[in-house]
């Protein structure tokens, strides 16, 4: 179905369940118990969970295939979300213009910059896109304030054009972003019990263009474009003398992934319709190659777990605080209360950063191939025995 | 007329002059050996055919095209293919895959965006593919990883990544460097079956003798960047010249 | 005429700032062959460094004093700082007051031991991993060293005055002045540099390190042990970029995150200047330092709006072009 081997299909069934579930799973404990710190299932949240996983995903064709690593990417997401306001602010309220555009603006500028970084390979070629995307945040920040409005960061206001749809709306207030009518922010709650989940509009259209998004990484992976991006990174000398042209194809991926952080930074801006400069900073495109070195540069699923798990981790530990440590650790003896908590209150809530460097460090040097392959390894630990008997397919297709 | 034609090339590192005002021209459906002791430009001159070096003067005509200014990639486009010393193949591919890409490459020409449709889904050319990998012997490796294979294999599934390219030109550096007797006997084999069942040149740089010999149609010897000799194999193998430029390498050596 | 010397002198100081970084990120890169996305952090800590060393030297004890009340009514604290009450008023104020550049006795030891730890903890594992491991691995420890300077130090920046001796303005030609310490520091780095370049050049260690930076597997088969010869290296370079922190604290008040404010411009330098190429990265820092002052001319800013925030940029994107290698890249590094 859908053109999908079996695996990959399975694959793409078990994500799809897994976001349109999202809401049950990701809110496990009851909404007044302790543990309900640990529930991820608000609309906000999971919102960015989806998101980061289109930007990961997108990245991964770039750097998961060929192996050029961007540190410049989080400036397409930035570009996506101001085409995003712009649209906003000209056209109508509803998203999917807004989205085309981010696209296609994000795919426009990935190109001009990947047609120039592209001359160079290796650590030029990351310096190169670093160097751009450095530009263009200080661009944003200072020439540029008429299309970014600056340090305030761009919004939508009342006095708006929005030719298409209305400059406010009856009662005075800014109109919301919505799709064909139907509210982002619009959201049932459903209660069972103790538990409540909420499902909001906004969340479940991330989901399914994450999905699309997932589905058409899942192609590219198995065509034989995707061949010739895992090729190039294999060496790019045979390449040649196998009479392909190398260039074209790698910017193509970086055209492509440049488009998917388009719609990933557009779809911010659906979610909330404001974009500041700060998204185009070089530590963002960091945390997007963090997101996919953790769950695993080059496979399918790898940048969608390293996303998730990075947002999530993010939002449980920033909230946790001195006094939720020493509530946990109660039980022990003082004197080791004291010294674990002084040990991982570096690590909590404004802390996470460290916590996020570490992981960085640890991921590189000790699981290159992340979480997936962690995930393997496990597996193989089980699987020895049998293994060793068909060990022609463990061998098969490094890509996944 | 031959299908390669060099004409007096000549190329300088520095002060150091590699090839010399050489002439080469290489008949079609012929194997031709080019031989030499250590440093006579080998190497240099087949960089030169390949577009990795352009000459400083002289001409390279293929097939009646020059040569010259083209990059690896067009150049191959035109039909040669070539074999490196140490094998070049996509490591990190499945065997399979390594033979799918030069499919795609003759087809599809440079580059082809064909971004949608699965690798499985080209029949005819995964069939061309696992036909191939049976000819040499290769079917049931065909789900390794291509960098896990021992080099002899490596060097099999290059040679077949090049045929099946079906090129006009077959340009072979040292294919046995390394090689035990067995293997270079075997790879003597391969490559007198693939000259012998297809139309097909090839252009062969060696040291080993016994390799040349076995499969050389015509030799050219070249030392200090000039052709020496040209001759069929029988006549180089008594040639005053030829000994001299041998036995004055193991003189120095 | 004068405007043009000032801007000159403008440029002297960042770019003394970037040839520094860009020389300990070259050495590093040269010897060992490993991009360190984590350099602008070691700036960073020789800056913190001096912070430290401010605050132990004004570390104090407090005393009530019954005379003065505050507006609360009672009597008002006075801190007496430990080391005026060991060597007088006067000697201990002075101390106090020239703690930035005693901070270079301090930081050395400490950015030596941070170079030793670094080099023979991570990245001596990362000398045969590809240089986007590498890259990827400094990332992740620069960002930790910025979160844990960040963790004790606050997010706000530090002010670590000059001596009063030195914060002045100076006449360096007629008539013009200029700021005392930004002098002090270009001729620092001058004198580093040169520092640098000497050990290369005169020490057999020197001679040693650049035939290892010019072919390391021979020097390798000629039995001298160059590992450890390296490790030494990178404490050097991470000594260069420490002090090249410590003495820029009186000219921006160090913070936690300029380091990778740094970084990012140092490795543009050091890409302008041509990898693995001392001089090239010395003379880079200070032609962009220069360039960008020129660049920040309100005659230049009318003309062209923005241009001092990209100028930098936009040189090193039009030289990769132009010049692959950099100014003065040696073919067959980092092709």
């Amino acid at each position: 179905m859908f053109g999908l081997e079996k695996k990959d299909l399975n694959l793409l069934i078990i994500v799809a369940l897994l976001t349109m579930l999202a809401p049950f799973i990701l809110n496990p404990f009851p909404t007044d118990s302790a543990l309900a710190q640990f529930n991820a299932g608000y609309p906000d949240l999971m919102q960015r969970f989806v998101i980061y996983g289109i930007f990961a995903i997108g990245f991964n064709i770039l750097f998961g295939l060929t192996g050029y690593l961007s540190f410049g990417h989080a400036a397409f997401l930035g570009v996506g979300s101001y085409s995003a306001v712009w649209m906003f602010k000209l056209l109508s309220m509803n998203v999917l213009p807004a989205l085309v555009l981010s696209v296609i603006i994000a795919g426009a500028f990935s190109w001009l910059i990947g047609f120039i970084s592209l001359r160079r390979t290796g650590i030029y070629f990351s310096i190169l896109t670093l160097a751009f995307a450095q530009m263009s945040f200080a661009l944003a920040y200072s020439v540029l304030t008429p299309i970014t409005n600056g340090e305030t960061g761009l919004q939508i206001t009342l006095d708006d054009p929005r030719i298409l749809g209305m400059s406010a709306t009856a009662d005075g207030s800014i109109p919301v972003t919505n799709i064909f009518g139907l509210e982002m922010r619009a959201a049932t709650d459903l209660v069972i019990g103790p538990w409540s989940f909420t499902f909001s509009v906004g969340y479940y259209l991330c989901a399914l263009v994450m999905l699309v998004a997932f589905y058409l990484s899942i192609r590219i992976f198995r065509s034989p474009f995707g061949m010739m991006l895992r090729a190039i990174k294999s060496n790019q000398t045979r390449m040649n003398y196998t009479g392909l042209n190398p260039k074209p194809y790698t910017l193509a991926a970086f055209v492509i992934s440049g488009m998917y952080a388009g719609l990933a930074g557009g779809l911010l801006a659906c979610m909330d319709p404001l974009a500041g400069a700060e998204r185009m900073q070089w530590t963002a495109s960091g945390e997007v190659v963090l997101m996919t070195i953790l769950g695993g540069a080059g496979t399918l699923i790898g940048p969608v777990l390293g996303a998730g798990m990075i947002k999530y981790f993010e939002n449980i530990f920033s909230k946790i605080n001195e006094a939720t440590l020493h509530s946990w650790f109660d039980v022990l003896p003082d004197p080791m209360e004291n010294g674990l908590v002084w040990v991982l209150e570096h690590f909590v809530g404004a802390g996470w950063h460290l916590t996020l460097g570490v992981i960085f460090m640890l991921v590189v040097t000790f699981l290159p191939g992340g979480l997936v392959e962690g995930g393997q390894r496990i597996g193989r630990l089980f699987n020895r025995t049998k293994a060793a008997k068909d060990d022609e397919s463990a061998a098969t297709k490094p890509a996944e | 007329m031959g299908i390669l034609e060099v004409k007096d090339v000549s190329k300088r590192f520095g002060g150091l002059k590699a090839l010399s005002d050489v002439n080469l021209s290489v008949a079609q459906n012929t194997c031709h050996a080019i031989i030499g002791p250590n440093g006579a430009g080998k190497s240099t001159l087949l960089n030169c055919l390949v577009g990795k070096l352009i000459p400083d003067t002289g001409s390279v005509m293929f097939d009646g095209q020059s040569v010259l200014g083209r990059s690896p990639h067009e150049i191959n486009q035109m039909g040669i293919s070539r074999v490196f010393q140490t094998p070049e193949i996509f490591g990190d591919l499945s065997v399979f895959e390594n033979m799918m890409i030069p499919l795609f490459a003759r087809r599809d020409g440079a580059y082809r965006m064909h971004a949608y449709e699965s690798v499985a889904s080209e029949k005819e050319l995964v069939s061309r593919a696992l036909q191939m990998l049976e000819d040499v012997n290769m079917a049931d490796k065909r789900h390794m990883h291509a960098a896990s294979m021992s080099r002899g294999d490596k060097r099999r599934l290059e040679m077949a990544m090049c045929l099946i390219q079906e090129p006009k030109l077959l340009l072979l550096d040292e294919p046995t460097a390394g090689m035990a007797r067995a293997d270079t006997n075997n790879t003597i084999d391969l490559l007198r079956q693939i000259k012998d069942s297809r139309d097909i040149t090839i252009a062969i740089i060696e040291h080993d003798m016994h390799v040349v010999f076995s499969l050389a149609d015509r030799i050219t010897v070249l030392a200090q960047g000039t052709p020496l000799v040209e001759d069929v194999p029988e006549r180089i193998k008594g040639h005053p010249k030829v000994k001299e430029a041998y036995l004055g390498e193991t003189a120095h050596a | 005429m004068d405007a043009i010397l000032l801007q000159i002198f403008n440029g002297l100081d960042k770019g003394s700032a970037y040839a520094l970084i860009a020389l300990g990120l070259t050495l590093i890169f040269g010897t060992l062959g490993v991009v360190n996305f984590a350099h602008g952090a070691l700036f960073m800590i020789g800056a913190f460094c001096s912070v430290t060393l401010q605050r132990l030297l004004t570390l104090s004890h407090e005393t009530l004093d019954p005379t003065k009340l505050d507006f609360l009514g009672n009597p008002s604290k006075i801190k007496t700082p430990y080391i005026v009450e060991w060597f007088g008023a006067d000697a201990g104020n002075t101390i106090i007051d020239w703690s930035v550049p005693l901070a270079i006795l301090f930081a050395i030891p400490i950015m030596l031991a941070i170079g030793y730890v670094m080099e023979r903890g991570l990245i001596k594992h990362f000398y045969k991993r590809p240089h986007a491991d590498q890259i990827l691995v400094t990332f992740g420890l620069a960002i930790v060293l910025q979160e844990l300077v960040k963790h004790y130090y606050g997010a706000n920046p530090i002010q670590t005055p000059a001596p009063d001796a030195l914060s002045g303005v100076m006449q360096i030609l007629p008539g013009v002045v200029y700021p005392a310490w930004r002098v002090v520091y270009f001729c620092f780095s001058l004198a580093i540099i040169g520092g640098v370049f000497a050990f290369l050049q005169f020490t057999t260690f020197g001679m040693v390190v650049r035939a290892g930076m010019a072919d390391r597997e021979t020097v390798g088969l000629l039995g001298i042990d160059i590992d450890r010869r390296f490790t030494l290296m990178f404490g050097i370079a991470a000594s260069v970029a420490g002090l090249a922190g410590v003495m820029y604290g009186p000219i921006n008040a160090p913070n936690y995150h300029m380091g990778m404010d740094f970084l990012v411009l140092s490795f543009v330098v050091v890409v302008v200047g041509g990898m693995g190429s001392l001089p090239g990265a010395v003379l880079a820092g200070f032609l962009l330092g220069i360039l960008e002052s020129f660049a920040s001319m309100r005659e230049i800013i009318t003309l062209i709006p923005g241009i001092n925030q990209i100028i930098i940029y936009l040189v090193a994107i039009v030289i990769l072009l132009v010049r692959p290698r950099g100014l003065m890249g040696r073919k067959g590094v980092m092709e």
